[in-house]
This record gives C-alpha cells, sequence and structure tokens, in this order.
C-alpha cells in the first residue's frame, strides 16, 4: 500500500470539504433563497455567491478553516490500519501551507500559535469500527463561531423530550445571529456527558434533508426545526424565515438517573466530504 | 436606502445611517478581533497607525505571502459578540465611527454607539471568499509575531465592500432587537 499517495488523498479531501459545499447543502442554500425576503434575501444571496467563487478561485470559503475533525470508519477487513493516525495528521500540516488553512491551533496556557493546525489531541479524530475491507474518512472541519454556540444540559429524566425539545429552542434563540445562520443543528441525546456532546457533532455527518429512520425521532427534528424557523432570526440574524436548515437527532441509551442532551451547532458552512480507500491503497472522495 | 461611502466616514453621514440601510464602502479598515482590542487598549505610547482614520473590521482573515508580498486568499467577519468585552472602551479611545463584524452586539455598545456616533454594520459571515474580492490592497500588518495570522491588525484597502446592513445606528436602534434574545 503506497501510504504518501493515500497521504496526499486526505490533503484532497481537506481541500474538498474547505472549498465544495456538498450538494444538499447548497440545494437547501437555494431553497431558502426562493422564500426569503429584503435582508435576509440579501444574505443568502452573498452565501450562494461566495459558494460559487470559492469552488471558481479554488479558496477556502470562510477565512475560519476550523479545527480539522474526522470521522473515520475502519473496515474489519481492511489491512494495516496503523498508518492512518499518522497520516490524517501529516496530511493536515501538508493542506495548512498548500491549501492554505488558517493556522487555528493556539497553545491555551502561552496562547502560543502552533501555525500547523496540530497539537495533542488535535486533528480530533474519532475512530470507528465497521464491516468490510475499506475505510471511511469524513472530514468535517468546525468553524469556532458555531461551536461556540454548542452546550450540554444533564436533564432530570423527569423532564423528557419535551425538556430536551425546550432546550434547544431556548439556547438557538439565545444564539440568534452568532453561528451564522442558517445553521445545521445537531443534538445528541443520551449516552454520558461526553458521548451526546459526540453524538451531537456526529448527526452534522448526515445530508441535510435526511431524517432519523426512527419515525418518532423523525417528527422530533421536524418539530424542533419549524419551532426554530418560527423565531424569525433568519439569516445571520437579521430577520427572515430561514434560522436553520435541519436539525438531526442522534441518540445512545440514558443511564437510568440522567437524560443528557449535547448541542452542537454547524453554520451554514456545512463542511463536509467523505474519502474511502480501499484495500488496495487506492481511493476516492465524493 | 442605499449609501456608496468613503472612509473616512464624516460624523454627518454616519448620523444618517439607520438599521436596515445597506451601505457599500471605500477605503482603508483595520481589522482586530479578541487580543488587538487588548492589546491596543493596554497600549499607552503612540500606536504605529490612526484607528479614527479607518473602519474597525471584526475580522481574522487567513492570508499567503506570494513573492514577499501578502495576498488575501478568504476574509470574512468574526463574531462580534466576543468583542462586546471592550468595545465602548474600544470606541471611546480611539474615535471609531464604523464597526464592521457579524451577529449581535450588547447594551454597551449600543450606547457608545450613541455617545460616539458610531455605527455597527453587518456582514455576511462566512463570506471569506466573497469578501477578498473587495480587498483591493493590503497595505501592512501590525503586531504580527506577537498575535499570528488571525489576531493581528490588517490594514486593507477595500473597494465597494458591501451590501453592509446597518445592524445597529447611532440613535439607539438595533435589528436585532426584534430578532434575537441574547445579551452579552
Amino acid at each position: 500500500m503506497d501510504i504518501k499517495k493515500i497521504e496526499k488523498g486526505i490533503v484532497e479531501l481537506i481541500r474538498k470539504a474547505e472549498i465544495e459545499l456538498p450538494e444538499d447543502v447548497v440545494t437547501s442554500l437555494k431553497k431558502a433563497y426562493e422564500i426569503e425576503e429584503g435582508i435576509g434575501k440579501i444574505q443568502i444571496k452573498n452565501i450562494l455567491e461566495n459558494i460559487d467563487i470559492a469552488r471558481k478561485t479554488n479558496r477556502p470559503m470562510c477565512q475560519d478553516t476550523g479545527v480539522q475533525t474526522f470521522f473515520v470508519k475502519i473496515g474489519k477487513d481492511f489491512k494495516d490500519p496503523g498508518f492512518l493516525k499518522d497520516s490524517i495528521t501529516r496530511a493536515v500540516i501538508t493542506a495548512t501551507k498548500q491549501i492554505p488553512l488558517r493556522p487555528n491551533t493556539i497553545e491555551p496556557f502561552t496562547h502560543v500559535n502552533y501555525k500547523d493546525n496540530v497539537g495533542d489531541f488535535i486533528p480530533a479524530i474519532t475512530w470507528d469500527f465497521t464491516d468490510g475491507d475499506t475505510v471511511e474518512i469524513f472530514a468535517i472541519p468546525k468553524g469556532g463561531g458555531s461551536e461556540n454556540m454548542s452546550k450540554l444540559v444533564m436533564l432530570k429524566p423527569g423532564e423528557g423530550i419535551k425538556g430536551v425539545k425546550d432546550f434547544i429552542v431556548k439556547e438557538m434563540i439565545s444564539a440568534g445571529g452568532n453561528p451564522c445562520p442558517p445553521t445545521v443543528v445537531g443534538i445528541g441525546i443520551g449516552g454520558g456527558a461526553d458521548l451526546a456532546m459526540k453524538l451531537g457533532k456526529q448527526a452534522l455527518l448526515r445530508p441535510i434533508g435526511t431524517s432519523h429512520p426512527n419515525k418518532k425521532i423523525a417528527d422530533i427534528e421536524s418539530f424542533i426545526k419549524k419551532e426554530i424557523n418560527k423565531t424569525g432570526i433568519g439569516p445571520m440574524g437579521l430577520g427572515g424565515k430561514t434560522t436553520v436548515l435541519d436539525v438531526h437527532i442522534e441518540k445512545a441509551p440514558r443511564h437510568p438517573a440522567s437524560l443528557p442532551v449535547g448541542l452542537v451547532v454547524q453554520c451554514w458552512a456545512d463542511r463536509r466530504a467523505r474519502m474511502i480507500i480501499s484495500n488496495d491503497g487506492s481511493w476516492r472522495i465524493d | 436606502m442605499e449609501y456608496h461611502l468613503e472612509i473616512p466616514i464624516k460624523k454627518d453621514d454616519v448620523k444618517k445611517l439607520r438599521v436596515g440601510d445597506i451601505v457599500y464602502i471605500s477605503g482603508n479598515v483595520f481589522t482586530a478581533r479578541d487580543s488587538a482590542h487588548q492589546l491596543l487598549l493596554e497600549e499607552n505610547g503612540k500606536i504605529p497607525f490612526d484607528p479614527s482614520k479607518m473602519a474597525l473590521y471584526h475580522c481574522g482573515p487567513l492570508m499567503k505571502k506570494v513573492n514577499g508580498k501578502w495576498e488575501v486568499v478568504s476574509a470574512g467577519p468574526t463574531t462580534s459578540s466576543r468583542m462586546e468585552l471592550f468595545e465602548d472602551s474600544f470606541i471611546e479611545k480611539f474615535n471609531i465611527n464604523m464597526i464592521i463584524g457579524k451577529g449581535d452586539m450588547g447594551k454597551n455598545t449600543q450606547k457608545a454607539l450613541q455617545k460616539y456616533i458610531c455605527v455597527y454594520a453587518s456582514y455576511t459571515g462566512g463570506a471569506g471568499a466573497l469578501a477578498a474580492n473587495n480587498i483591493k490592497e493590503v497595505k501592512d500588518v501590525y503586531y504580527l509575531e506577537e498575535l499570528g495570522m488571525a489576531e493581528a491588525v490588517w490594514i486593507f484597502k477595500m473597494e465597494k465592500f458591501g451590501p453592509l446592513i446597518i445592524a445597529m445606528d447611532s440613535h439607539g436602534n438595533s435589528i436585532f432587537k426584534k430578532t434575537t434574545k441574547f445579551d452579552v
């Protein structure tokens, strides 16, 4: 297996995520353009123009190129996956120079910028195993403005799903224009404190327009989406009909005493790209 | 109303601007985020540029150096509410009359906008590639070594930068009062 070639592929994966939005996001923004008026419409027009310019001039759509975040699923029959962590890290360093990416890793105590977008635990990689003999890597570079609106709450189980809905809607009202709406809202329910947040982020991997396979959960997603869009916060908080593009929920069982809810907010730049590596080392990005 | 303004903007022109107006600006802006606000406020001596002659842009740009010269890759606004901590003192000390950013700002900024005749204009967050198109020249950079690329003070010459939406004016009005319950 040619590891150098795979590393080049990971650089291309990051490039694709930073420069080109997935089709489902663009389609959803175009729909928003149709229904918005006045100042809200101007914002969506700017966003669509920006998407176009970024793609044509081959540059990151937003100056905040984010924290480099990856979700990796390794097929159980994939040979020797041990190189992946080092390769993803090296690809981030290369991408920072080549694309380029804004240096976004700051040492919290000394404020020193590492300048290469890596550091302890960064890139942030979530590992999982699955069936098959391929590796799937999702790149979701995550911007700071929307991430700052993320929140965890440990509800009392007695507050139930109504408590979940109230918490999310209240938080999104309070976030207002800060996370660059129209946003995508990822919600993790259950697990523990850490897992709820992780599931909230993982929920962002789902394309816009897809619902949870469980009908009851899908209905809750759709209810929360409607409630947030009723607020009138609108594009960039300047007023309008589209405050969220979609709401995605992922769940895990909860402890009898706990009802953790993790809210992860993603800006309109719902950056996502996927790479599949085959057992012979060849790869493709879609 | 739609306005095309040259920077520095005259106080009388600032007073004309009302929430919801659309503005395009030409002239110099300086970028400052959290660290640059802190640093400039703590600076007792002379600073190397005159902020009162420029608009303040809440922005941490993505830059690259080509043949020894800085070029803008992507330069949209950053979340302005983080600067609420310093903005009233900053407006007072540096005689700022236009701030460009994104998202809501709080009560202290609103009061300072009225007291010192200044406006807060919103540009589309995340539209970094589009904004870069309106930056005609990178004139200078200060504090790059201390603060790094995103936090440094960059001086950009803008041409017809907009559409900016007047989100808070110098008469105590805010576009966010209806849309947001956020209060910093």
